[in-house]
């Protein structure tokens, strides 16, 4: 799409950090504001920011968008066979609380790869001929 | 308290900009600068969480989506026809109500709320020996409102479902 140099120098030196940032967010959500809602929809702003200016055609993500609901309701699934409630994750470790810190983080993870899988099939869609 | 004034001012002359330009392109960054200014006053209001999200979704991801869209579309706004009576009266009276119904909103920051003494209050005091989460936000939406986030997500994931068959005309 684009020749513009600058650009294009400017969005290879970018992309990673962006992509680190939004891994952060996921991760650090737990301690600071953020989680993976707002990691998901980061990284695919990187994703799409490289797909406009590279022109990249992009795999088909639409699978990662199941993958990522289907983790979290596992999660509540897994639970309820650890003999808990659904979506109890105290039942995920010995240590209650551990647990819960863990089941949080696993369903974190499945929310940013729903988001980001589902923002760049958005995208594709829009942009395709 | 001044900048709130002159901060949410701003936001109301932008969401006007918007509706009144004619130019779709310039509408789109019109909105792009409401969502950004609506993130510096979530963050005024102590809500960092929600000034994240809005942030990333309406200043960043939504405006790529519609900027996308109207490269397929024409740039200017066809029917805009000057003034409506019935449509100006039927958004005045929803008008109205709202304004109304305000009177009965609980006070700003009062820990009189009735939302500050119902549930609030146990989990301010059992998320750090419950989850060991110190985001109070995050203990919340993952761990005690477990069921609304995972139908949120399912929603989105339907929303991308939806996207891709109307587009694709499946």
């Amino acid at each position: 799409m684009t020749e513009d140099v600058i650009l294009k120098v400017i969005t290879r030196f970018l992309v990673p950090f962006i992509k680190l940032y939004s891994l952060y967010v996921i991760a650090f959500g737990e301690s600071g504001p953020g989680g993976g809602f707002q990691g998901g929809v980061i990284y695919a702003a990187a994703v799409i920011l490289e797909k406009i200016v590279y022109e990249k055609k992009l795999q088909k993500p639409d699978i990662f968008a199941s993958l990522g609901v289907m983790i979290y309701a596992g999660t509540g699934f897994l639970c309820l066979i650890l003999g808990g409630y659904f979506l109890e994750y105290n039942v995920l470790h010995n240590n209650p609380a551990t647990g819960n810190a863990t089941g949080i983080f696993v369903i974190e993870v499945g929310v940013a790869i729903t988001v980001s899988a589902t923002m760049i099939t958005i995208f594709n869609e829009l942009t395709a001929d | 308290m001044i900048i709130e004034f002159i901060l949410l001012f701003i936001v109301f002359i932008f969401a006007l900009l918007a509706i009144v330009s004619g130019d779709l392109t310039a509408s789109i960054f019109f909105l792009s600068g409401f969502s950004f200014l609506m993130a510096v006053i979530w963050k005024w209001l102590g809500a960092v969480d929600v000034s994240f999200t809005e942030a990333a979704v309406g200043a960043g991801v939504s405006t790529v989506f519609l900027l996308a869209v109207l490269l397929k579309t024409e740039k200017n706004e066809k029917f805009f026809k000057g003034f409506n009576l019935r449509a100006f009266i039927l958004t005045l009276i929803p008008l109205v109500l709202l304004l109304y119904s305000t009177r009965y909103m609980p006070e700003f920051m009062n820990p009189e709320n009735i939302t500050n003494h119902h549930v609030i209050q146990r989990y301010i005091e059992k998320t750090i020996p419950e989850t060991h989460v110190p985001n109070m936000v995050t203990s919340i939406l993952a761990s005690y409102r477990g069921y609304d986030t995972l139908g949120e997500t399912t929603v989105i994931f339907l929303a991308g479902i939806c996207v891709v068959f109307l587009l694709r005309k499946l």
